[in-house]
């Protein structure tokens, strides 16, 4: 969009800008984005995909240790929260680095352990990453049961804490591991706020998907310029410019989506966020892919690390048919 | 970061929402794409700027309320909200009076923007020629300097309303000499009536006269006519093209009315199962719309340029424009194919998006080149 720059400044200067990121928050986004390349995220998606945790668990920490977590977690509980724009500036960056883990489910978690009681014994180290916890609803499968140390569910009578899982199943993106937790265990809490762990939940993927989407979308734009056919990189070719250009619009109109929906928090605007998000990233995948030939089809390449996930996270915590339904259903 | 208003724009929201709801015309107006209705939308006009709510965000003036930025998009919001007429001005308000504040004198300003912001005078915009659309630094039409102003001939294209239109602008040839198509152009305004003027309406494709073609025959222009420096009109016209494509040309204002209409068409009809999905990604995309508009106007308002983001926009808007009205036909079944239907006619007018301000896949190589930075390629 252009605002058109030819028309006359008002006569009153207008306030400060105030429906984009501020300063600080910008800044939080770069300097966990340096640390995420200092990382070497790869090696640790491919460790934790083979069930090594050692790798992924101290990235865990400097996750944690850079306030992420706690962005969920109220200040009574040593967080820093709740600030959802935040967490989903943090989350942006994870799903551009593909970080692995149950960080959504962490998050989801977070906002279901309201009851004192429970919030004073999770918490503290959910917030500090000392903890990594799992949230699953009843009959549904929780992500990274066999790596979280705390195993929630959201039951039908309430809140508990599950006492282990079931054999883990490989996802379509092998860097995310699915279990069922057992039923039973410990009640945590017989009422606890189940929508507003979802709408956690969901804003975060949200996020989470949009990074993956921008990744994906740098990495081809970088690999099209690169790759020469017929004598000329194949960015050049006009087919090629334009699935890029679709994929940079889709992506560009998600991004305002996801923040926007930070800020106020509703139901609808969570659930829009999540499927422009989610479809805006998968679209970028499904282009990515052709635009790598064959190199994008093989494992050992990274891109796949992306494009795995971006499918995965569509149908996470809300398809779109759900999302949607809910955008109407508020309206009604 | 923060999607509130200020309590001083929720006032002046208030202030818009309740004139328009006082002097909208209860009835649609015939549509302005027809003489009587051309009519119609410029005593609209008159009315609007009698209210001071014609060009909210200009200077005192010239017949504004140096309103702002963020105001101005509030109340597009109302004005769509309202159901208010299309504005029959937009050419000229959109990219003649930009230009004029950027490269105009103070004596064209004081000409030429009072009477725009009346509906007294509305502009034509000559841009498009038969053999230059995409190409458009090819274009042949040509001026001719003479003694006191300039003589235009050749042949124009595609102007939208100039069948009812009083004065156009545009670009013209100047120098047939220089080494690259896009220098030597001359951007002037000229009179639709004057001498050497034909003007053939073209029916769109519902046989509405929203275009015409204009031929000129030694039409003279006088200097006081010429934009800028001559031979220079190539980058004064760019400098403007980017708004048609972005912001003032299509505000959001005007999506959230469209998408809340269609919500209620569908509601309407018992809220099919079927047209679910399109419905709320017609909500979800006017949403998004709306909130990348604010954002890019706090950019703005920030110091920052904003430049090829407006294709973004453009390719956005102009596919969920379709998108939407698509879904809307479909929901009416049998009645969406009725020509005087509303959604029908909105739907004529979304199909044009694509092709005009710049076509989808000349924006889509503006992006993929200047936001993404791949190679330029053939065209
Ligand atoms: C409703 C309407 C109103 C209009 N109003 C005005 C007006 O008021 N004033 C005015 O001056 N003009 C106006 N136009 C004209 C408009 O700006 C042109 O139609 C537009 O620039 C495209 O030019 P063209 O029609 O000659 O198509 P062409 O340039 O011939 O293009 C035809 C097709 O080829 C594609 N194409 C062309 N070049 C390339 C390329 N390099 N790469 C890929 N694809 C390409 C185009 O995208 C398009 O799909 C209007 C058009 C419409 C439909």
């Amino acid at each position: 969009m252009t605002v058109s720059p030819h028309t006359p400044a008002p006569a009153a200067p207008e306030p400060a800008p105030r429906f984009l990121l501020d300063a600080e928050q910008r800044a939080f986004a770069g300097s966990l984005g340096a640390m995420l390349t200092a990382a070497g995220a790869p090696a640790v998606i491919r460790d934790w995909s083979r069930g090594e945790r050692a790798s992924g668990r101290a990235l865990w920490s400097r996750i944690a240790a850079a306030g992420v977590f706690a962005l969920a977690v109220p200040e009574a509980y040593d967080g820093l929260g709740p600030r959802p724009v935040e967490l989903a500036v943090a989350f942006v960056e994870l799903g551009r680095y593909a970080v692995p883990g149950p960080l959504v489910e962490t998050v989801a978690a977070a906002a279901a352990l309201s009851a004192p009681g429970p919030a004073g014994r999770f918490l503290p180290g959910l917030a500090s990453g000392e903890s990594m916890a799992t949230l699953a609803r009843e009959g549904g499968y929780a992500l990274d049961g066999d790596a979280a140390t705390a195993r929630l569910v959201l039951a039908a009578d309430g809140l508990r804490l599950a006492p282990g899982h079931g054999p883990v199943r490989a996802s379509l993106d092998p860097a995310r591991r699915l279990t069922r937790l057992l039923p039973g265990g410990e009640l945590l809490d017989p009422d606890p706020p189940a929508g507003r762990a979802l709408l956690w939940a969901r804003l975060a993927t949200a996020a989470q998907a949009l990074g993956v989407g921008l990744a994906l979308l740098d990495r081809t734009v970088g690999y099209v310029r690169r790759r020469v056919q017929f004598g000329v990189p194949i960015g050049s070719f006009q087919t090629v410019k334009h699935r890029l250009a679709d994929a940079k619009i889709a992506l560009e109109f998600a991004r305002p989506l996801v923040l926007g929906a930070a800020v106020t928090m509703a139901p609808a605007d969570v659930a829009a966020a999540k499927v422009s998000a989610c479809e805006a990233a998968y679209a970028t995948a499904r282009t990515a892919l052709q635009l790598h030939g064959a190199i994008g089809y093989t494992a050992e390449y990274d891109l796949s690390l992306w494009l795995t996930k971006a499918r995965a996270l569509r149908t996470a915590w809300g398809d779109p048919d759900a999302c949607r339904a809910q955008v109407l259903r508020d309206r009604a | 970061m923060d999607l509130t208003h200020s309590p001083a724009d929720e006032a002046f929201r208030a202030e818009a929402r309740e004139w328009l709801h006082a002097h909208v015309p209860p009835e649609p107006l015939p549509s302005l794409e027809t003489a009587e209705g051309f009519a119609a939308h410029r005593a609209w006009e008159a009315e609007l700027a009698s209210g001071g709510w014609s060009v909210v965000n200009w200077p005192r003036r010239y017949g504004g309320r140096e309103c702002g930025l963020v105001r101005w998009l509030l109340f597009e919001e109302e004005y769509y909200a309202a159901g208010a007429p299309g504005r029959v001005g937009q050419n000229g308000v959109s990219l003649l009076a930009p230009t004029l504040f950027e490269h105009g004198t103070e004596e064209q300003r004081a000409r030429v923007l009072p009477a725009m912001a009346r509906g007294e005078t509305v502009w034509a915009q000559a841009w498009s020629e038969p053999e230059a659309g995409s190409d458009l630094a090819s274009l042949r039409a040509r001026a001719v300097r003479v003694p006191g102003g300039w003589r235009l001939g050749g042949q124009k294209a595609w102007s939208s309303r100039a069948a009812f239109a009083d004065r156009a602008f545009g670009l013209f040839r100047s120098d047939p000499g220089a080494p690259k198509p896009h220098q030597g152009l001359t951007y002037v305004m000229f009179d639709l009536r004057a001498e050497g003027v034909t003007v053939r309406p073209i029916g769109r494709l519902d046989g509405k006269p929203a275009f015409a073609e204009l031929f000129l025959d030694e039409v003279f222009v006088p200097d006081e006519d010429v934009i800028g420096e001559p031979g220079q009109g190539w980058r004064i016209a760019m400098a403007t093209a980017a708004d048609e494509r972005g912001l003032t040309l299509r505000s959001p204002g005007r999506f959230l009315a469209a998408a809340e209409r269609l919500h209620a068409l569908w509601r309407a009809q018992g809220s099919p199962q079927g047209a679910r999905a399109q419905v709320a990604d017609a909500l979800i995309g006017a949403r998004a719309y709306q909130l990348a508009t604010y954002a890019t106007a706090s950019r703005f308002l920030g110091g920052e340029r904003v430049g090829a983001e407006a294709s973004l926009n453009k390719v956005f808007w102009s596919e969920y424009d379709i998108a939407l009205h698509e879904t809307a036909l479909d929901l009416l079944g049998e009645e969406g194919e009725f020509a005087d239907a509303e959604w029908s006619q909105r739907y004529v007018f979304a199909l044009a998006g694509p092709i005009y301000a710049g076509t989808n896949e000349i924006q889509r190589d503006i992006i993929a080149e200047h936001l993404l930075g791949l190679p330029r390629g053939r065209r």
